[in-house]
């Protein structure tokens, strides 16, 4: 049967990874693509990072955030993640026919007033329309440069015995979102878009022996964890009770059937920190507006190697793997 | 998840104080093996304690030429098809195949969270012809009853329900009656009990000498059905209890099942992995055939499951370990599954290739 592109291909689960692996990579192969962080380490003058993302969300206004905020946020975080300081973004717009000029004018209010709270300069863009139906309301790219101030952050660094710490409550931006599509009821659920080069620029310059920091956008936590072990002789374990998840949420995964460690996040990060450095990551990532529910959840393990394992509240363990497609409600 | 720790404590001192020889049981229910899976009860009972997952997901269980169906259907210009979301990745009979595929490809398919969710598409849509498709056991049965119903009373004529509801009790028998059946004990499906009652499983004990417990979802209810079971196992009394008092009563709900009468009515259907099972589906009733999907679009299905080496039927009795199929791991995998052990997330086949022995 000839493979044709389905949406679990950008679930950020398995199959996107393979689309990368085996597509892309090969094609454009070179040391720093194959790296595959958020952003590419680029030598030059001064040691940059660059990223680019692109925005498809459906729909495009969601309670907490917009296409537009999410755009700025999504670049800024990627390459504040690699220990860069983002600087200059590129705008470019797919838009349809038919899209109300009023909707327009509202998201780029939005990047602005985003684009300058996570102080960067929008420098370049461009603009395309399609035709009525041969898009969704719009699409956004963005790239970014940022300049690296704290170079060598990479999973490989982590060893066992470190600990893993989470920014805040999980699973925020993918329930809201879903129950925004879905039309039910969104009570006070709320996307977590938010830039957070402020959060990671406050944990770096602890000094704290920090291995690596990832957003965990698509995918979820579960599927980042997964990231940082895969293929290696070590594995993470997490305390499902010490995992914050906000109540709304949990109930709205409940009903959905969705499990909030595999919703998408856009105003989180994970980071792995030396053990004995900790408690002063955690202190630092709470003196933050985006990192005040920070929490220790878990701890780098040889007990299982290459695996992401969960001791349940309930008090058993199981195995959280990668996504494995898109998140589909279950009935059963 | 609200967790009483010391009640968790009790009952797995209590369970290990039973001290059984080597116990088998069986859960028949898609929201039980989730939450038995979510909560890592597994790891936690002895190891003479097994628990097996029974054909309990409906979407699971729905046959390749059923779904054979559903994808030619879905890519009639006219048509829109609404279903609960998990159906959209259950494969027809050529791998990969599936309505998440056809919908890459232009078909037209909602995911909707309830049935009368369908019948209001179908009023917003009064050019298009919208097609539900019912799956669910007894507990979805009553809904899906109440969307036709609704249809006949808006006189949305576009919408037609293609009823693949099945029930769990001649599922049972055929497990039962199966060569090398070893099961000791049942947990039964406590949404379903809401339905058909504790009564509704008392053929278990009376036909078969086998112990049933209705149990909730939350991980102590599972818990209390386990030791439960075990203690029926090691008085040697099998009967019916019901851990699950909160919910379900002895006759179920009544009007429900008045409900369920009056749209369907028992006929035979095709299992993924188990085959033909006698009276085991529910078709729409004779009267309201004006809203049955088959019907309206003279719907015909493969004349038989297509062979296949998938032996779930005997890795769902614990007669044969997932990784001893011939197509487990090759032509069956999480991402391109072929029975429905595999098609759950959790079943039986998709948690041996995922964990792979670990835990």
């Amino acid at each position: 049967m000839d493979e044709i592109i389905t949406l679990d291909y950008g679930s950020g689960g398995k199959k996107t990874a393979r689309l990368i692996e085996e597509l892309l990579v090969p094609a454009f192969r070179n040391s720093v693509l194959e790296a595959l962080g958020d952003g590419a380490l680029l030598d030059g003058a001064e040691r940059l990072a660059f990223s680019t993302d692109s925005f498809v969300v459906d729909p495009i206004f969601f309670p907490g955030g917009d296409i537009g905020k999410l755009s700025v946020c999504g670049t800024v975080n990627d390459l504040a993640v690699c220990g860069a300081e983002p600087k200059y973004l590129s705008l470019s717009f797919i838009l349809e026919e038919g899209l109300p000029l009023a909707d327009l004018r509202r998201i780029v209010e939005s990047i602005r007033a985003q684009a300058e709270k996570a102080g960067v300069s929008i420098v370049t863009g461009d603009t395309k329309v399609v035709e009525k139906g041969r898009g969704d309301k719009l699409y956004i790219n963005t790239a970014g440069i940022g300049f690296v101030r704290f170079p060598g952050l990479s999973p490989r660094n982590i060893r066992p015995g470190d600990a893993v710490l989470v920014s805040g409550t999980v699973g925020d931006h993918g329930t809201a979102v879903m129950l925004a599509r879905s039309g039910m009821m969104q009570g006070e659920l709320r996307s977590d878009c938010a830039a957070l080069n402020g959060l990671c620029r406050r944990i770096l310059e602890t000094g704290a022996a920090v291995r690596v920091l990832r957003d965990p956008t698509r995918g979820g936590v579960a599927t980042t964890l997964n990231e940082f072990v895969e293929g290696t002789a070590l594995g993470v374990v997490i305390r499902e009770e010490a995992v914050p998840v906000r109540p709304q949420v949990r109930a709205a995964c409940d009903m959905l059937g969705l499990e909030p460690l595999y919703c998408a996040n856009e105003g989180k990060l994970l980071a792995v920190v030396a053990a004995e450095d900790a408690g002063r990551v955690l202190e630092a990532m709470r003196e933050t507006g985006e990192g005040r529910d920070a929490a220790v959840i878990g701890e780098v393990s040889e007990a299982y190697p290459g695996r992401l394992v969960m001791e349940t509240a309930f008090g058993g363990r199981r195995i959280l793997q990668k996504l494995t497609g898109a998140q589909l409600p279950r009935i059963c | 998840m609200p967790s009483d720790k010391a009640k968790r404590d009790r009952l797995l001192a209590a369970i290990a104080e039973l001290d059984v020889d080597r116990v088998r049981l069986m859960e028949v229910c898609g929201t039980h093996t989730m939450a038995i899976a979510a909560s890592g009860i597994r790891s936690m009972l002895p190891e003479n304690v097994s628990l097996l997952s029974g054909p309990g997901c409906p979407v699971c269980v729905t046959p390749p030429q059923v779904i054979d169906a559903v994808l030619e259907l879905s890519m009639e210009k006219d048509v829109i098809l609404a279903s609960y979301g998990d159906m959209l990745r259950v494969p027809g009979s050529r791998p990969g195949d599936s309505l998440l595929r056809r919908r890459a490809l232009g078909a037209q398919v909602e995911t909707v969270y309830s049935s009368v969710d369908a019948v209001e598409l179908a009023l917003q849509h009064p050019e298009k012809q919208l097609v539900f498709l019912g799956v669910g056991f007894e507990t979805t049965a009553p809904g899906t009853a109440a969307a036709v119903l609704t249809a006949q009373e808006k006189g949305a004529k576009n919408f037609t329900l293609w009823s693949m509801l099945k029930t769990v009790e001649p599922a049972l028998r055929a497990l039962i009656a199966l060569d090398g059946f070893q099961i000791d004990g049942f947990l039964c499906p406590g949404h379903v009990a809401t339905i058909i009652g504790e009564r509704g499983f008392a053929y278990l004990p009376a036909e078969f000498h086998l112990p049933g417990v209705v149990a909730g979802f939350e991980p102590e209810d599972i818990l209390l059905a386990v030791y439960l079971l075990l203690r029926q196992i090691k008085e040697g009394k099998p009967r019916i209890e019901n851990a699950y008092p909160r919910a379900v009563s002895h006759d179920g709900n009544v009007l429900a099942q008045r409900m369920i009468a009056r749209c369907f009515e028992a006929r035979g259907d095709v299992w993924r992995g188990l085959g033909a099972i006698p009276a085991s589906g529910l078709g729409l009733r004779e009267e309201l055939s004006g809203f049955d999907a088959e019907k309206r679009f003279q719907v015909r299905y493969a004349e038989a499951e297509p062979p296949t080496a998938c032996r779930c039927g005997e890795v769902i009795t614990g007669r044969r370990r997932p990784e001893a199929c011939p197509l487990f791991g090759r032509a069956c995998t999480p991402e391109d599954p072929v029975g429905p052990c595999m098609v759950s997330s959790e079943g039986a086949c998709a948690a041996a290739y995922k964990y792979q022995g670990v835990l």
